[in-house]
């Protein structure tokens, strides 16, 4: 039996950083907060989501729109998956007719989670434009998407897990890398 | 918890967690039906065969339009207008709808387990949307979720049921979902109306409905069934309505914020007067149908195709 080995790539204050620069990004890259709504992808990118709009109104004085999107309905892989996975609540109270979105997730992976994102975000309406910030771009893409705004690039194999732990979810901030067996 | 159940057939065969989930996943799928695009791509290219060899509006709707907002194709046959007006048996019907490939058969039959003896022939997820006087297992579901929405819980909730409780799969449903999910659920009917020996799934039966609304949480009247007036079981539509109609009157014994429910077709004025059934501080009667779209929803999700 071999051990796993896990690291930790990313600490409490790192995180802390890396959306403190990604919220000055998204304000520098759209002038400021007019038409802007920020949507988080359940269950991580809510938490970050909801962080980075708490440095927004630090940073701006106003509060933006937050919604929260559940895209399990949207996966591509749902027709055929034996077992369904449990589906989340989406909530998206407010119109995102020609608002820009920014579409907010922990990790980007394959990108079939952010196509399935933003399939559903149009049939809710349609966004002036989608822009994509992430905490951790571990590549090997799958679709032709890239991200806006990156805290961390960091280059993994197919054979390691990334996990973005919250303390909203997990009780401690950290980004861990680990080989899996 | 994952969903691995082949078919929906009863309430008595789901367990509280399967209970859970499927009023969670509901609670999800409220939202959808608020959008402006009401619908999803979750189920494209499946198709959903709504078989009803009964009558109905509410339930064959409901299926429907909760198949469509999942974006599967529909397709409704009533027994009226098929081959078995020729004289096609159920079994029959079954194996030649399989051979069209569907991926889920809703089914409504007068007989108790016709949903049962069809899901033991097809490979296709069977859906029960009511046998007989057995189950109508999707009709508690949404009463559940209608009580959990109003109430916040189900545990430890009065509940009355009150009406044809020996003909209907209504209340037999309910009474197995509600007394595992924890409420305490009391009975009210004519004495022809109630089964012999319905104590033993747990629950306090009283031939008079004031006995069994005191006090109430939750007031369920059931329909009663104009079509077996002929079979002596009630002397005349006039006096069950004495005894049995919910009204003003009779409403002041369940507690102030009891709400009332009602599966439909209502008889105004014979089981549940006017002024009762359309009062908004009580009656959640289209409620329930509102959450009947969402719970079909779910399970058309959770049963939704990948099965081999």
């Amino acid at each position: 039996m071999t051990q796993n080995k896990s690291k930790t790539v990313m600490d409490k204050d790192g995180i802390d950083r890396c959306l403190t620069r990604i919220a000055y990004e998204i304000l520098e890259k759209n002038k400021g907060i007019e038409n802007l709504v920020l949507v988080g992808i359940r269950t991580g990118g809510v938490y970050l989501a909801e962080r980075l709009q708490k440095k927004i109104t630090a940073i701006e004085g106003t509060s933006i729109p937050l919604g929260i999107l559940d895209i399990t309905l949207y996966r591509d892989d749902i027709s055929t998956a034996k077992k369904k996975p449990r589906l989340g609540k989406t909530k998206i109270p407010f119109s995102l007719d020609d608002k820009k979105v920014v579409l907010i997730d922990d990790v980007l992976f394959t990108g079939r989670t952010i196509r399935a994102a933003m399939d559903a975000l149009i049939d809710f309406g349609r966004p002036k434009m989608i822009q994509l910030a992430v905490l951790i771009d571990r590549g090997h893409r799958e679709l032709p998407i890239r991200a806006d705004f990156v805290g961390k690039n960091l280059p993994s194999s197919l054979w390691e897990a990334v996990s973005v732990n919250l303390v909203e979810k997990n009780g401690m901030d950290e980004v861990v890398i680990k080989e899996e067996n | 918890m994952k969903f691995d159940k082949k078919d929906l057939l009863g309430i008595k065969d789901l367990s509280v967690n399967e209970i859970n989930l499927i009023l969670e996943t509901a609670e999800s799928f409220l939202e959808v039906s608020t959008r402006k695009i009401k619908k999803v791509p979750t189920l494209r290219g499946k198709t959903i065969i709504n078989l009803f060899y009964e009558a109905s509006t509410r339930t064959r709707t409901s299926f429907e339009i909760a198949a469509k907002r999942l974006s599967a194709d529909t397709i409704n046959i009533s027994a009226s207008t098929s081959s078995v007006v020729k004289g096609e048996t159920l079994i029959d019907t079954a194996r030649n709808l399989e051979a069209m490939n569907p991926d889920i058969i809703v089914i409504r039959h007068s007989a108790s387990g016709a949903p049962h003896l069809l899901a033991s022939l097809v490979r296709q997820s069977i859906i029960n949307a009511g046998d007989g006087a057995h189950e109508h297992p999707t009709q508690a579901l949404l009463d559940m979720m209608t009580i959990k929405e109003k109430k916040g819980k189900i545990a430890g909730l009065k509940i009355a049921i009150v009406g044809d409780i020996a003909h209907s799969r209504v209340a037999r449903s309910n009474i197995y979902g509600l007394s595992k999910m924890g409420a305490h659920v009391t009975l009210a009917g004519p004495a022809t109306m109630i089964p012999r020996h319905i104590e033993q799934m747990g629950v306090k039966v009283f031939t008079k409905m004031e006995d069994a609304i005191a006090g109430a949480d939750v007031i369920m009247m059931l329909r009663i069934q104009l079509e077996r007036q002929n079979q002596n079981i009630f002397p005349s539509l006039r006096e069950y309505s004495q005894r049995y109609c919910l009204n003003r009157g009779n409403i002041g014994l369940a507690k102030k914020t009891a709400i009332v429910m009602h599966p439909g077709p209502l008889n105004r004025g014979v089981e549940i007067s006017p002024d009762i059934a359309d009062d908004p501080s009580r009656s959640v009667i289209l409620d329930q149908v509102n959450k009947g779209v969402a719970v079909r929803m779910a399970l058309l999700y959770l049963l939704g195709g990948g099965h081999e």
